[in-house]
């Protein structure tokens, strides 16, 4: 195929989308101008093309397209009926394209059935007023309106010539166009000042050494390739109005920009080498450049990244056609908007996300949305919205998908869960809203035709959602009945650099996607340790079982299956789409943002694998691949704890070293709020008839008692009918429901308060699965339920005063009002050597609380040396905080003397060995 | 030698190759498919892969796949496994945008080779080494099997279980 063909397939398939999407924005703005000059002028192109090149097929279609839609130019309503047979008409354009590409000749067929519907269009006119015009004056679009340079012509002139262009063979007609279309595509100065006002054989002269000679050929190519720049430089015209500034842009070819990614790739791993070697050196004379070559190959590395950053609107650029055609085949009135077309993205990504996104619309127009005449009978505008929304959050894009209709049947998802077997009916009703949801990504769930009826959702679902995990990104559903579902997709800005956990298995290094790691947990033969159900490895993991496989057996290369069960080294808690599962480990290493580079293509067959890298020692490393290792696992694991994964449960009090699990609900005008799980007795719902007033005050009768209700959030209001979510919490007989709208989630995260909001009732705000969330403050709640909360029953007769030491300032946030509800006075310190000194200035002290984990000096060397201290900061009681209480833990402590020691989070606990220190007769013993 | 190639006095057109030995026998590989000579090191063997496959190396900064000529042709794993003292030789080749490192046990020098001391596969070799040479060239004392880049790089992941 020579390039002159390709050219033009290339550019033509690029209009025809434009078209498609501009004819969907035109019919429902049938008297915009813009847009329809716009679409005139890219059919134009086209057909004036085909024409040259000796594509009678495409030429004839475009020309009866352009007629019809010149048609419009002068006032024939454009009706749906009209559109359709011109999107028909591009369809059946783009389907020849596509033969035409695939075979370098345009294929055999007649096109009459449509060229007659649009010659029957174009003349079935209102106004008697011309004959079915062919294609004569009227059609040519305004002229730009721009200051023209020498040497180019106005766009009336590049119509009249191609108007006045037969076809091939006509060289003498085809070469004056070339001279002044000629001109404005180079953009250099032309020597030659050619009047192109009338195209005329002598323009061409100059151009052209010999104008009589081989004709046809070189002139058809010349003009073919003329024309799409004279087109550019007329969207140029149109959309800039500064007539002096250009946007300038070159045609890239992709191989190009993905080995120029390739190169500087290996730049980036030669630096970082060289950065390895200098940090070994004190020779510190090439510091200074090697500095520079740093920032330089950094700065390389973003430049080319963007180069592949594509806006996210291309690949929704197809949309609006398949709302279009979708509501008029479900008879629904569907809006489609979009925002954020603009969020740019790796063109890897993109192409990967593309189906996925028509799917998901397609879904949502099909089942999401009801029907007009549903729509009105719930009270809602006719027409639906589908919401597309795009922007970028940290290093990763969200991209949600939202539409306004009837939201998913959850009470058929419960069901038909519970029949498919993928949980167990308990289960199914302990989770929350969101886990369930989550079911219509379940490969069976979605294909069973009856599901789809009942449910509404999730043909193909699974799919989908493959497609989103196989680049690492994750979705989320939010669903409100009555009111819609919201898809969120986040998924990374590129694929080719990721962070991954370097690890060992047998003899080599591996990297793992940290996208896919949870956590790492430490076995060993002692306390946590793997077990095996018929020769199948499991580990015990907060009262969960957990299946195993250990990388080395994976990756058929391991010794003695037999004696890994004694072997210490650690299990990296992975979790794929909902299953969750260990890879057994020899060795953790660190983190490390690796360049991901396609295997070869000869080991591509293996699914073990997604790529390797070369890490910054120089050694090739070979990428573990999360899905396929869960894969394996699903057929190689049997009695694993199955699809029981809802994590919801009670992984309560446990808690690992930096992350919280937390409580998420639904708090007042649809914002998230979380509150720390493990001070949570139980999550009720409530019929709400059940709710009494007394004195004002809403109450239910718990268990016997009368619990006072508090709303979470001064917008929330108790339901008068129906059923109510409420969070109860509850110190010794006392207890109090926290009314909120809906219980959403349990997420176990790494929380980083960020902002300490400036209300009583919150500690701050965190990020929590990507949601801005807040974090209530429970201390300002139990005082609102019982007014002598606050001053406690079991409040000592006498004031001690408590040294909290933690460095956490959530905690600190957490713990002292309970403290101070227990009576106690509360001074905290954010450190060991805080806490030193305060303990040193502040005689008042009688008890030390304080958390033995903390970064730099931990809390036992804070009780060590408090010690050897002086002889009243000596003698203090201790109750140390701890995370896990393990042996030599308890050891440590007994050594030093503390008095207790207590989980974190365990108030009544701590409470209680509060309670037991006399502290009166402590300080007069000290 | 190469510059006088055009007027040379040989007799029709020659080819450069570059000879290879594994074993006692002498390869050539096709001058222009060469794109490297080099000392394998640190290679990363890949699990599951097929047995041609000794694994990956980096080869100033681009991923390699290292192809063991030996198991490729069938022929067993070299006696002395100490590498250290006997370190093996690797060509590098590129085939659809990949590079590849061809390991060998030695590198020769590069022949010029006219047709007249070309002759073609004896039909009783081995078929797997019949599917891998083009031709044979006789050489003074010893025999040149010419290799095939393509095929000898052309194999998949189903054709290598069989070996």
């Amino acid at each position: 195929m020579d390039d002159l063909l390709r050219e033009f397939l290339t550019e033509s398939g690029e209009h025809l989308d434009t078209v498609d999407a501009e004819l969907v924005r035109f019919e429902q703005d049938p008297n915009n101008q813009t847009i329809l000059r716009n679409i005139f002028r890219l059919v134009h192109t086209i057909k004036g093309t085909c024409g040259f090149l000796g594509l009678p097929r495409l030429e004839a279609l475009a020309h009866a397209a352009e007629t019809l839609m010149g048609r419009f130019r002068d006032g024939l309503p454009a009706t749906s009926e009209s559109v359709t047979v011109i999107l028909s008409t591009l369809d059946r354009l783009k389907a020849i394209l596509a033969d035409l590409e695939a075979t370098g000749t345009e294929p055999a067929g007649s096109d009459d059935d449509l060229i007659s519907e649009l010659d029957r269009l174009a003349s079935a006119e209102p106004e008697p007023q011309a004959a079915p015009a062919p294609a004569p004056e009227p059609v040519l679009p305004d002229p730009v309106s721009r200051e023209l340079k020498p040497g180019e012509v106005t766009l009336d002139e590049l119509e009249a010539a191609f108007l006045a262009a037969p076809g091939p063979g006509e060289a003498d007609f085809a070469a004056p166009v070339s001279a002044p279309v000629e001109a404005p595509k180079a953009e250099a100065p032309k020597v030659e000042a050619p009047k192109a006002e009338a195209p005329k054989p002598a323009a061409p002269k100059a151009v052209e050494p010999k104008p009589a000679a081989p004709k046809a050929e070189p002139a058809e190519a010349e003009s073919a390739r003329a024309e799409p720049a004279g087109d550019t430089e007329a969207v140029v015209a149109t959309e800039t109005t500064a007539a002096g500034s250009k946007i300038q842009t070159i045609r890239v070819n992709v191989d190009t920009l993905e080995h120029l990614m390739t190169m500087v790739s290996e730049l980036v791993l030669t630096r970082n080498q060289l950065l390895e070697i200098a940090r070994r050196h004190e020779d510190s004379s090439y510091k200074v450049p090697l500095q520079r070559l740093s920032h330089v190959t950094a700065e390389l590395q973003e430049g080319v990244m963007k180069t592949r950053m594509q806006p996210i609107g291309s690949a929704w650029q197809k949309l609006p056609r398949v709302v279009r055609d979708l509501s008029a085949e479900l008879g629904k009135q569907i809006d489609l908007v979009m925002v954020g077309a603009e969020t740019e993205l790796d063109r890897q990504v993109l192409e990967v996300i593309k189906d996925p996104l028509t799917h998901m619309v397609r879904n949502s127009a099909d089942h999401g949305l009801e029907s007009t005449a549903g729509r009105i009978a719930a009270g809602k505008p006719a027409r639906g919205t589908i919401r597309l929304a795009a922007y970028h959050e940290g290093g990763t894009i969200t991209i949600e998908i939202a539409d306004d209709g009837k939201g998913l049947d959850l009470a058929a998802i419960r069901k038909k869960a519970v029949e498919r077997g993928l949980a167990a009916q308990a289960d199914v009703e302990r989770m929350t809203d969101a886990q369930v949801a989550k079911f219509i990504f379940d490969a069976g769930f979605s294909t069973a035709a009856a599901v789809t009826s009942v449910s509404g959702r999730g043909v193909g679902m699974d799919v989908v959602k493959t497609n989103i995990e196989t680049i690492g990104g994750i979705i989320d559903i939010a669903t409100t009945a009555g009111r819609g579902t919201t898809f969120t997709i986040k998924i990374p800005l590129t694929l080719a650099i990721v962070a991954a956990l370097i690890v060992r298995a047998g003899e080599h290094r591996f990297a793992l996607p940290q996208v896919a790691v949870l956590e790492l947990v430490r076995v060993d033969a002692g306390a946590q340790r793997v077990e095996r159900i018929n020769g199948s490895p499991v580990l015990r993991l907060r009262e969960r079982l957990l299946p195993i496989v250990s990388l080395t057996g994976l990756l058929g290369q391991s010794g003695g299956q037999g004696d890994e069960t004694a072997q210490a080294g650690f299990v990296v808690v992975a979790q794929v789409g909902r299953e969750r599962f260990g890879i057994l480990v020899d060795e953790v290493f660190h983190t490390e943002e690796i360049v991901v580079k396609p295997m070869s293509a000869k080991l591509r067959h293996i699914p073990m694998f997604a790529g390797n890298t070369i890490l910054g020692d120089g050694a090739v490393v070979l990428i573990i691949d999360p899905n396929g290792v869960a894969r394996q696992v699903a057929q190689g694991v049997q009695g694993s704890s199955g699809h029981a994964d809802s994590d919801a449960e009670a992984e309560a009090s446990e808690m690992g070293d930096t992350k919280t699990t937390l409580l998420v609900f639904k708090g007042g005008q649809g914002s998230f709020k979380a509150v720390p799980l493990s001070l949570v007795t139980r999550l009720e719902e409530i019929e709400c008839d059940k709710v009494e007033w007394l004195g004002g005050r809403p109450l239910i009768q718990y268990r016997g008692r009368l619990m006072p209700l508090v709303p979470a959030d001064p917008a929330i209001t108790i339901r008068s009918e129906g059923t109510q979510a409420l969070v109860v919490f509850s110190d010794g007989e006392r207890a109090m429901g926290l009314v909120v709208d809906e219980i959403v989630d349990i997420v176990e995260e790494r929380l980083d308060i960020e902002i300490a909001a400036d209300r009583s009732d919150l500690i701050g705000s965190a990020v929590l699965r990507g949601r801005a969330t807040d974090i209530i403050n429970i201390a300002h709640f139990l005082p609102l339920a019982y007014d002598d909360w606050a001053r406690g029953p079991k409040r000592a007769e006498q004031v001690s005063t408590l040294l909290l030491v933690d460095d956490s300032a959530f905690f600190r946030d957490m713990l002292s009002p309970v403290l101070k509800a227990a009576g106690y006075q509360v001074i905290t310190a954010a450190s060991t050597d805080a806490a030193l000194s305060i303990l040193q200035s502040d005689p008042r002290i009688e008890v030390v609380v304080t958390d033995l984990e903390m970064p730099g000096r931990s809390g036992f060397d804070l009780v060590a040396a408090m010690r050897s201290g002086e002889p009243r900061v000596a003698g203090l009681p201790v109750i140390g905080l701890t995370g896990t209480v393990g042996a030599d833990a308890v050891e440590r402590a007994r050594s030093l003397a503390i008095t207790d020691l207590v989980a974190k989070f365990d108030r009544s606990g701590l409470i209680a060995a509060l309670a037991e220190i006399n502290p009166t007769a402590v300080s007069q013993a000290a | 030698m190469q510059a006088a190639n055009a007027n040379g006095a040989e007799t029709g057109p020659t080819d450069d190759y570059v000879t290879v030995f594994v074993g006692d026998t002498l390869f050539g590989l096709a001058i222009e498919r060469v794109h490297d000579v080099f000392v394998p090191s640190g290679v990363t063997p890949v699990p599951l892969a097929p047995s041609e496959i000794v694994g990956l190396l980096n080869l100033r900064g681009r991923v390699v796949t290292a192809v063991c000529l030996r198991r490729r042709l069938g022929m067993p794993d070299a006696e002395t496994q100490d590498d250290k003292a006997n370190p093996k030789m690797a060509i590098g080749l590129e085939q659809g945008g990949e590079t590849f490192a061809l390991v060998v046990d030695g590198v020769g020098e590069v022949l010029k080779l006219g047709t007249d001391s070309r002759e073609a596969v004896p039909i009783n070799l081995d078929p797997r080494w019949r599917n891998l040479a083009t031709c044979v060239h006789r050489l003074d004392g010893r025999l040149l099997v010419i290799l095939d880049v393509d095929a000898l790089l052309g194999f998949s992941a189903a054709g290598a279980k069989a070996a």
